[in-house]
């Protein structure tokens, strides 16, 4: 399997706390990966690291078959080179209708003077369709993103993510808050998605990693502490001690 | 598509039928067609209102729509007017100076023509000399040009500074009012070149009109400033139809997610700053000959921060809730500034409107974001959703 993206050697402090410590992952294309690990080992800071937020004090981040540093691009072009993110709180445009969310996200030219020029791309309705009835939102696409569900707004968010057509989906715990029937369907959404392109879960809950079938890697203190199967990783007894076992 | 961009914003087409129907009684009432509803005055204060509804709808896209709290936009309304002013001012002094040499036994030399201009614009600060900023004044052409491109470049390098280091927030405020307050104390200077706090004046004389009684060249600015205004407001709902609208909201509720969508949302704040800044002078050179002056305390910070009350008052995010602030609260502050509001006599202190007008205007100001944030415009909702409720 090719290399998508490749996250080597990289540490960050924030006032000398090491957040990351010399942390390696390699993600495949059309992967599913899930990142685990107790509070504090450095699982949002990896996402913030890829997308662009935060910039690594050493390591590199190499991106897709050309080998492009992600550290030398802003946040607006990483999400053009197809790196899409969903936040852990759901951040949709609450004011703004489910269309407008997904249309806003759709892959189109981002400069102004194409959104004020090409108004009327004709598949845009189609695509926004085909998005809204993979997330089950089609009866809601008039609906303010505001008047929505908790599960909802996440689905709303992962459609966002699709809509994108991002060659990697970071994910930031979709399954918060949501009950047992709207897990089912997060994870039927993200196995779809993860068959054409990289999709990287970061979950506290072991259940819902446990159904996405995919290899995990364990965080801890900013490092890799373990990396294969769930239940590889569960019989590891560093994983038991620091996180499993407590 | 021209038919989809009325239907989906109604409001467009209600506001142009207002406007026109306004300008008509307005114009039916005037003096110059022989009535005396309107005074001459009134006129040009109706007139010089529609100009301020024009900068409150630009400052409504750049805060209530876009979330970028400028607090120096009637700065760049100054910049139109003293672009436009320098123009009128330098054409007319050329037409009465050479009306007076041209009785002199010799032609004047075209030195001594450009001096006499000079010793009377600038006598008042103590000079005759042309600044190099009164270069192109003597081309209605290039001042246009200037009330356009002046602002606009302004805007964009400030735009471009503060923005590429995400200055937001309050901190973004300050900023645009330290630009106007260093502009307003800039042309206080009298060696700045624009004749310091005389500022310019003449301007309601247009040059080569001297013919034109004020009566049909307020009427003529009158439709001018309602022209400006109704094309204002369809270029802004026509620019924030659509996806465009969408990202210029998205970025005021979230910019940090817009960025992740892959949107530059500098450029986008760029882009609407700068706009918005063009479209605030174009409305300050329809403003000054109609106020027939400018000078530099028509840009103090105050002004600015008036703007966003007006824009506040009437309703962010909605074009006519700019419009409804800026008549009502500029039409009220005359009044009661004027001396026509009755004084109060509580018998151990009276109540002078002239001095306490402030004070009610921020009482008001206050009392709507605290208990009325969508502003008067938000009226229009609650009578709304009744009238769906009712359905």
């Amino acid at each position: 399997m090719n290399t998508l993206l490749e996250v080597s050697g990289i540490s960050v402090s924030f006032d000398g706390f090491k957040a990351i410590n010399n942390l390696s992952i390699q993600i495949g294309e059309a992967e599913m990966r899930a990142i685990i690990g107790p509070n504090g080992a450095g699982k949002t800071t990896f996402m913030d690291i890829v997308t662009g937020k935060t910039k690594p004090q050493e390591g590199y981040v190499i991106w897709g078959e050309k080998s492009v540093s992600l550290l030398d691009m802003n946040e607006s072009q990483i999400a053009q080179a197809g790196i899409g993110r969903k936040f852990q709180k759901p951040t949709v445009f609450e004011e703004q209708t489910v269309r407008e969310n997904i249309t806003m996200a759709l892959k189109n030219p981002r400069s102004p003077l194409d959104l004020l020029f090409n108004r009327a791309a004709k598949d845009t309705e189609d695509r926004v369709r085909a998005i809204s009835d993979d997330i089950g939102l089609t009866d809601a696409l008039g609906q303010l993103s505001g008047a929505l569900s908790h599960g909802q707004k996440q689905w709303l968010e992962i459609g966002m993510l699709l809509a994108q057509d991002p060659r990697l989906l970071l994910v930031d715990e979709p399954a918060a808050g949501m009950s047992a029937a709207e897990r089912e369907q997060t994870t039927d959404i993200l196995v779809r998605a993860a068959k054409t392109r990289a999709v990287v879960v970061v979950e506290h809950d072991m259940e819902f990693v446990r159904r996405l079938k995919c290899k995990v890697t364990v965080l801890h203190q900013g490092s890799v502490l373990a990396e294969g199967s769930l239940d590889h990783v569960t019989k590891n007894q560093d994983v038991i001690d620091v996180y499993l076992g407590r | 598509m021209e038919r989809t961009f009325i239907v989906k914003n109604p409001s467009v087409l209600w506001f142009l039928l207002g406007l026109s129907v306004f300008t008509i009684v307005v114009t039916i009432s005037s003096e110059s067609a022989g009535s005396s509803v309107i005074s001459t005055s009134l006129l040009k204060t109706l007139g010089k209102t529609l100009c301020l509804c024009l900068v409150a709808i630009a400052m409504d896209v750049v805060w209530g729509y876009c979330g970028i709290l400028s607090l120096g936009h009637f700065a760049f309304f100054g910049i139109g007017g003293y672009a436009i002013g320098m123009w009128l001012m330098y054409d007319r002094t050329k037409d009465i100076i050479v009306g007076s040499l041209d009785n002199n036994i010799l032609p004047p030399t075209p030195d001594e023509v450009t001096t006499a201009i000079g010793t009377q614009i600038f006598g008042v600060v103590g000079s005759s000399e042309f600044p190099l900023i009164w270069a192109f004044s003597h081309s209605l052409t290039l001042q246009l040009l200037a009330v356009v491109l002046v602002p606009g470049l302004m805007a964009l390098v400030f735009g471009w500074l503060a923005f590429r280091s995400r200055v937001t927030g309050v901190y973004l405020s300050i900023l645009t009012q330290a630009m106007t307050l260093a502009l307003s104390l800039y042309l206080f200077q009298n060696d700045t070149g624009l004749r310091g706090n005389n500022g310019l004046s003449g301007l309601q004389n247009i040059p080569g009109l001297d013919a034109v009684s004020q009566a049909t060249l307020s009427l003529w600015f009158f439709w001018a400033s309602a022209v400006a205004l109704g094309a204002g407001y369809v270029f802004f709902a026509w620019m924030l139809a659509g996806k465009f609208g969408s990202v210029i909201r998205a970025i005021r509720d979230d910019e940090t997610r817009v960025r992740f969508l892959g949107y530059h949302v500098e450029t986008y704040k760029l882009f609407i700053f700068t706009t918005t800044a063009m479209i605030a002078s174009i409305a300050g050179a329809l403003y000054y000959p109609q106020a027939g002056i400018i000078n530099p305390a028509e840009i103090a910070p105050i002004a600015s921060i008036y703007l966003a009350v007006w824009v506040a008052i009437g309703g962010r995010g909605r074009l006519y809730g700019a419009v409804i602030g800026a008549v009502l609260v500029s039409l009220t502050s005359s009044w009661f500034t004027g001396g026509n509001a009755p004084d109060i006599n509580l018998s151990i202190y009276i109540v002078k409107w002239t001095d306490w007008w402030l004070v009610l205007l921020g009482l008001t100001f206050v009392g709507v974001t605290l208990f009325f944030p969508k502003g008067v415009g938000g009226l229009f909702d609650l009578a709304s959703s009744r009238r769906k409720k009712q359905q």
